[in-house]
This record gives C-alpha cells, sequence and structure tokens, in this order.
C-alpha cells in the first residue's frame, strides 16, 4: 500500500465526500490513488477556489472541508483561502503537494515554503516526512480543525514520502495530542455567576457571533433567548441565530449594523457576548462596552477574552455545552420594560429608513433598481430554509441591512472581507447540503474575481442561483472615497466588465436581468422557479450608498 | 497603563519550527522580547524556552494566553522574581596588555569570573549571574576596550518543588 492509497483511506474513514482541488506533478500520487475511492474530486478553476468552496462546504456541513493542490504556485494560490478560513474560524485540511523531501529548500522547480507563508493564518501545520506517520497526522488534523476554536490546518506531503510503501496501516481511534486539550465544558461557578447576573439585570442584551454557528448551538440560544424573553442582537457573521422577523431579535451591531441594534448593546447593563471575538467592525469602541455594565464573555478561545475588552465574567467552552446548562432552568427576571423600550428604538429605525431621500423602495433612477428593495423581496422569496452567501463590498452591506432570514443560513467572508467568496463558497455550500436552495449574492467586481468558477458548477451539474449587483464600480471603495476624498475617485471604474447575459450563455447558464422595479418581483420569481443554476444581473445605480 | 517586565517559561515539544513559531508569533503581534534562550530539557522530547519581555498587564495577559495556544506548547507561567533563580552567561573579551591584565583578572574575581583565553594582547571572562550583576560588571570593565561580547539571555528555573511541571 502506498502512503496516499493511506492517505485516502483516512479520508474515507473520516467521512470526507469530497475533495477540492488542482493536479500538478507534486501532488499527482494523490490524485492517482483517489482513482480507486468513492470521495468524489472536484477540479477547481484557481485553487484559491478550492479553499473557499471548502469554505462554504465545511459550513453547511460542520464537518472539515478538504482542499488539496499541488506544491509552488497551487499552493501559494490557496493562501487567500486559507486566510479567509482562519479569519472566520472555519475549519479545512488543506494538503498540498510538495518537492522531494531531500530537495526541500534548494529551491528547486514549483517548491514554495507554504507551511512557513501560512504559519500566522493556520490553527497547525505538518511538513510530513515519515509516510508511516500519514495516519496519525490526518487524524489529528481533522481533530484540530473541527474542535475547540476552529481553523484551518495545513499538511505539506513531499512526493517521495506520498510514493513510499507502508508497511502496516492502521487508523488511530481518536487523536491524543498532549499539548492541545481545548476545553469544551463551561465552568460551573462561571455559569451560575452568569445566570446570577442576568437574574439581577434589567436590561440585558445576548450579541451572538459567528461562534454560535459553530458550535452549532443556534437552538440552545434562541430556546434561552425564548423561554427568559432575553433580546439578541448579532455580528455579521452571527446573523440567522434568530429569525430576521423574530420579536426578540434587534438586529445587528458595528458600524454597519442598524442603529436600534447599537443602542440596545449601548444602553445594556448586561451584555453576553458569545462567540463573537469583540472585533473592531462590530464593536468600534471596547471600552464602552465595559463601562457602567456586566459584560460577560462566552468563548471556546481563551485567548479572545480580554484581547479587545476586558470582561467581568469569562466563562470558555463551547456554546452548545454552556447554553444546555443555562437551558436547564428558567431565569426569574422579568425585562418587560426593557423590550418595550428596545421595540421602540426599531420603530424609529424602521420610520427612519423610511424617510430617506428615495423612500424604501425606488432609487429614483429609471434604469437602477434600489438593492435593499432588491435584497429584502429576493431573500423573501427564497425558500425558508435556504442559504445565502453574500459576497463582500456594499453588496455584503446591503445584504446584512436587509435580508430575511427565517431557517436558513447567511455566509459571507466576515473577519477577513475577502472577495470573489461568494460563488465558489455557495458551490461548496451546494454541495455540502444537496437539498437547500443556495444563492449567491455578488457585486461586478468581486463576481469577477471568482467568476472562472462558472465552468466547474457547469462541469459538475451544481445548482446555484447566483445574482450580480451591477453598479460598474467598486461601490464600497467608490463610497468611501464620496466620504473621505470628497468624491475625488481612484481606480474603482469597471470598464471592461464582459456582458454578463453573454458569458452566461457561453458558459450555457440561463440568465436573467432586472432594471426596473416594476417587474422585479416577477423577474425574482422567475429567476428561484427552478432549482438550475441561473444568474440574475440587477442594475443598481453607482451612487447608491450601503 | 505600567510598563512591566516579566520572564515566561515556556515548554514546547520539540518539533520542527517551534522556536520560529513562538519567536514568529512574537513579531507578528507586536510583543517585545527583552532576550530568548532555548535548550533541551532532561526529557529529550521537550525544550526548555525562557523568554523575558516587557509590556502592560494586557500584553502580558496575550502573551500567556497566545502562547499557550500554540499546539506544540505544553506549559506556559511566568517566573517570578521572588520564587525564582534567573541567570545569564556573557563572555567577554578585553583588550589587556601584559601590564593590564592583573587589574582585569582582579575585576572578574570580585564577580567570581573565570579567565577561560587569554592572549598576549586580550583576556576572555566567562561571567554567570542575573542580568544586573553581567550589565554592572561590563559598565566596570568600561575603562577597557571591550573588543567583543557574548550573553546568552536569561535561563531561569523556579525554586524547591512547589513549580516543578511533571511531563507525561
Amino acid at each position: 500500500m502506498t502512503a496516499t492509497d493511506a492517505l485516502i483511506k483516512c479520508l474515507e474513514m473520516e467521512g470526507v465526500t469530497h475533495v477540492f482541488g488542482y493536479p500538478g506533478v507534486a501532488i499527482c500520487p494523490f490524485y492517482d490513488s483517489i482513482l480507486n475511492s468513492s470521495i468524489k474530486t472536484i477540479l477547481v478553476r484557481q485553487e484559491q477556489n478550492a479553499a473557499h468552496e471548502a469554505s462554504g462546504y465545511a459550513r453547511v456541513t460542520g464537518k472539515a472541508g478538504v482542499a488539496v493542490v499541488t506544491s509552488g504556485p497551487g499552493a501559494t494560490n490557496l493562501i487567500t483561502g486559507i486566510a479567509t478560513a482562519f479569519a472566520d474560524s472555519i475549519p479545512l485540511v488543506c494538503i498540498t503537494g510538495q518537492v522531494n523531501s531531500e530537495l526541500m529548500g534548494s529551491d528547486v522547480f514549483q517548491e514554495a515554503d507554504i507551511s512557513g507563508a501560512c504559519e500566522s493564518f493556520v490553527k497547525y501545520s505538518y511538513i510530513v516526512r515519515d509516510p508511516n506517520e500519514i495516519p496519525r497526522i490526518i487524524k489529528e488534523a481533522f481533530y484540530i480543525a473541527t474542535s475547540g476554536r476552529k481553523g484551518p490546518v495545513l499538511i505539506d506531503l513531499p512526493i517521495d514520502v506520498q510514493m513510499a510503501e507502508i508497511r502496516k496501516f492502521s487508523y488511530p481511534e481518536e487523536a491524543n495530542i498532549r499539548t492541545y486539550k481545548p476545553t469544551v465544558e463551561g465552568h460551573a461557578v462561571q455559569i451560575r455567576k452568569v445566570l446570577r447576573a442576568l437574574k439581577n439585570a434589567r436590561r440585558p442584551i445576548i450579541c451572538a457571533g459567528g461562534g454560535v454557528h459553530l458550535s452549532g448551538a443556534k437552538e440552545e440560544v434562541r430556546r434561552f433567548v425564548e423561554e427568559n424573553e432575553i433580546p439578541l442582537v448579532c455580528t455579521m457573521m452571527g446573523l440567522g441565530t434568530l429569525p430576521t422577523d423574530h420579536p426578540l431579535f434587534y438586529g445587528m451591531v458595528g458600524n454597519n449594523g442598524q442603529v436600534y441594534g447599537n443602542r440596545a448593546m449601548n444602553d445594556a447593563d448586561v451584555v453576553l457576548m458569545v462567540g463573537a471575538r469583540v472585533a473592531d467592525r462590530s464593536i468600534t469602541q471596547p471600552d464602552l462596552i465595559t463601562e457602567n455594565k456586566v459584560l460577560v464573555h462566552i468563548d471556546v478561545d481563551p485567548a479572545e477574552i480580554g484581547k479587545n475588552a476586558g470582561p467581568t465574567i469569562p466563562l470558555v467552552g463551547d456554546i452548545k455545552n454552556i447554553f444546555e446548562h443555562f437551558n436547564q432552568k428558567v431565569i426569574e427576571a422579568d425585562y418587560t420594560d426593557w423590550i418595550d423600550r428596545l421595540d421602540g428604538y426599531k420603530d424609529d429605525g424602521m420610520n427612519a429608513r423610511t424617510r430617506t431621500v428615495y423612500g424604501d423602495e425606488d432609487d429614483g433612477n429609471p434604469d437602477t433598481v434600489a438593492p435593499s428593495f432588491f435584497i429584502r423581496e429576493l431573500s423573501r422569496a427564497m425558500k425558508k430554509d435556504a442559504v445565502y452567501v453574500a459576497d463582500v463590498g456594499q453588496n455584503q452591506m446591503w445584504s446584512c441591512a436587509n435580508v430575511r432570514i427565517r431557517e436558513g443560513r447567511f455566509l459571507t467572508s466576515g473577519g477577513m472581507g475577502t472577495m470573489g467568496y461568494a460563488v465558489p463558497a455557495a458551490l461548496g455550500a451546494k454541495i455540502g447540503a444537496p437539498d437547500k436552495q443556495v444563492v449567491a449574492v455578488c457585486g461586478d467586481g468581486g463576481f469577477q474575481m471568482t467568476m472562472m468558477e462558472l465552468a466547474t458548477l457547469k462541469q459538475y451539474d451544481v445548482h446555484v442561483k447566483i445574482v450580480v449587483l451591477h453598479n460598474g464600480v467598486l461601490g464600497l471603495v467608490r463610497q468611501y472615497q464620496h466620504f473621505t476624498y470628497k468624491d475625488r475617485f481612484s481606480v474603482i471604474n469597471l470598464d471592461g466588465s464582459p456582458d454578463l447575459e453573454k458569458l452566461s450563455a457561453a458558459y450555457g447558464i440561463p440568465y436573467l436581468r432586472i432594471s426596473d422595479e416594476a417587474d422585479m418581483l416577477d423577474k425574482i420569481d422567475a429567476f428561484l422557479a427552478t432549482d438550475e443554476t441561473m444568474l440574475l444581473e440587477v442594475m443598481v445605480d453607482p451612487n447608491s450608498l450601503a | 497603563m505600567k510598563e512591566n517586565i516579566k520572564v515566561f517559561q515556556i515548554l514546547v515539544d520539540n518539533t520542527s519550527g517551534v522556536l520560529s513559531r513562538i519567536s514568529g508569533l512574537f513579531t507578528r503581534r507586536g510583543y517585545n522580547i527583552e532576550s530568548i534562550s532555548a535548550g533541551v530539557t532532561a526529557d529529550p522530547r521537550i525544550t526548555r524556552i525562557t523568554i523575558k519581555t516587557s509590556g502592560d498587564d494586557d500584553i502580558m495577559e496575550q502573551i500567556e494566553k497566545q502562547v499557550g495556544k500554540l499546539l506544540d506548547v505544553r506549559d506556559i507561567h511566568e517566573l517570578k522574581p521572588e520564587e525564582s533563580v534567573f541567570r545569564e552567561l556573557a563572555m567577554i573579551k578585553v583588550r589587556a596588555t601584559a601590564s593590564q591584565r592583573e587589574n582585569v583578572i582582579a575585576l572578574a574575581g570580585i564577580f567570581r569570573g573565570n579567565i577561560i583565553d587569554v592572549s598576549s594582547e586580550s583576556l576572555m571572562i566567562e561571567v554567570t549571574g542575573n542580568s544586573g550583576k553581567i550589565d554592572a560588571f561590563i559598565k566596570l570593565l568600561s575603562g577597557y576596550e571591550i573588543l567583543e561580547l557574548a550573553r546568552t539571555g536569561v535561563a531561569g528555573l523556579g525554586r524547591g518543588t512547589k513549580n516543578v511541571i511533571y511531563i507525561d
């Protein structure tokens, strides 16, 4: 048995169903061995997308996504995808081919020190020197990627190690890493302290982050919120913890969030940060959330607690585990007055929005539609449990503010803000959850960064709904230059972009276009009516601000 | 916030690249390294790294957490001055002619330094102690020309058996 035969066997035993990647000489032994396996291979059109697709797959399945590419440029192309996954704590196992181990360090053809290059944004990395170590390393890699604070693990695999014969294969039952024992169980004393703080609170608020989804704790958090009637806001990564129209949901916080969400945070006397990093985009002034309040910080990563804001009550552990403890008893408290006040804020916010210059449902331009109106209607027409993947830029801001989430998921690149994430991540999500409707929403800038994946969608008959909000500019940069540089616009025109109707035709993908509010709803219905891949181009005025 | 100086003892698995993982973490997160020393322990699987660092309390807490999070790290804790012994080794080569030699040797003697190399124009002195003692010795030698100087950085151990980390 060769080392790569053994490696494939390990992947099978980890329940891997799909490998996203791109072959090259240095990873050919792997791609030869996988021919004998039931694991399906997806040939991406650029390696960055392999990591994004694995990321989309991981986020809907809860399993680690697997990306396998060759050495040198294959490996370095993967880097942006790895960093994107690391920033959002997405579990990936990335395997890169490497040159012959005896030649490593001598700058031979297609050699790159990928483990060195990725050091600061992988959870751990291995350079495999001994083929007999492969079973242990694979077992550890999947365990590290999917436990504690999740994240990408890199395995660099020299070609001679791949081709070596393995004498005896056995796959370890479990990973036993002496230096790695993540805390899952919340500390009983701290849990009691939190419950006591909530009991004494008059204006409590829960701020849910991406950790809620990563821990698979949506149900537990929702139950806790409903049974105790505690209002909830979320960060961008936490969207979907509660349905958008849930009466106890008070929007997204941060500089791109709702005003009423931020007011709720500021006025609260007890704040529970749950699986959120207290990052700069959500909490612009960390000092404010510790001032005159009890800050409870719940996170599986102890290093996040106290990094940006010193909590009154730190609580390390898995969110699902902790909320199961929380849910054992109902808190004896009444927050009705507080909820009334927040409802007032929410009404004010809703009214303020309809008072904008063109109102809520018209952008004042006959050839374009109001993006916020479009997003609201699109997400309303989507299936209840659909997966909505937002790209990065104005489209992301419009999405966050207007998407209606019910039982589905909202995926986006939050921490890294990687343009071009949506199409490949949607592809991976659809492969991970084939029964779900998956919709990618991008701008015309981000779309062009990864539109080569249309070929991958076509090749593997993966059905994803793609929306391109077309304003002909890099909208969020333009908006920034509008405010900060007083309309001195620089390098934001996307002149030369392809005709998307012709592009869709070239890929054999049906195409629709919306340029007027009048037939918008009909077109949205037509777009979502079938299961097939379709591209919907939505014309947006470049002056529309997010 | 108050700047303080702390010495951390880090026990790590002897994997390839572990020292660069730790020093890289200090660089990219902007933590100071005043000195760093590393060497294998009685257990060949384990390396002891001693890092002397400075920063405010928040940074100290983050150093402990972020280093502790690295997968090769078995243990990190502060070596508190009152509960620990620190040593540093310095090798100092000074220009010393035959007439100056006696004086330099006498100074070295006061600091319990050893003469470990002699040539017609120079002396090499080995001195160990805490950083303050070595600083003081170097200062005393300022009247002479120091040709070359090598310092190891701080190594330290906790006193007694209270803080011993047992590795299974």
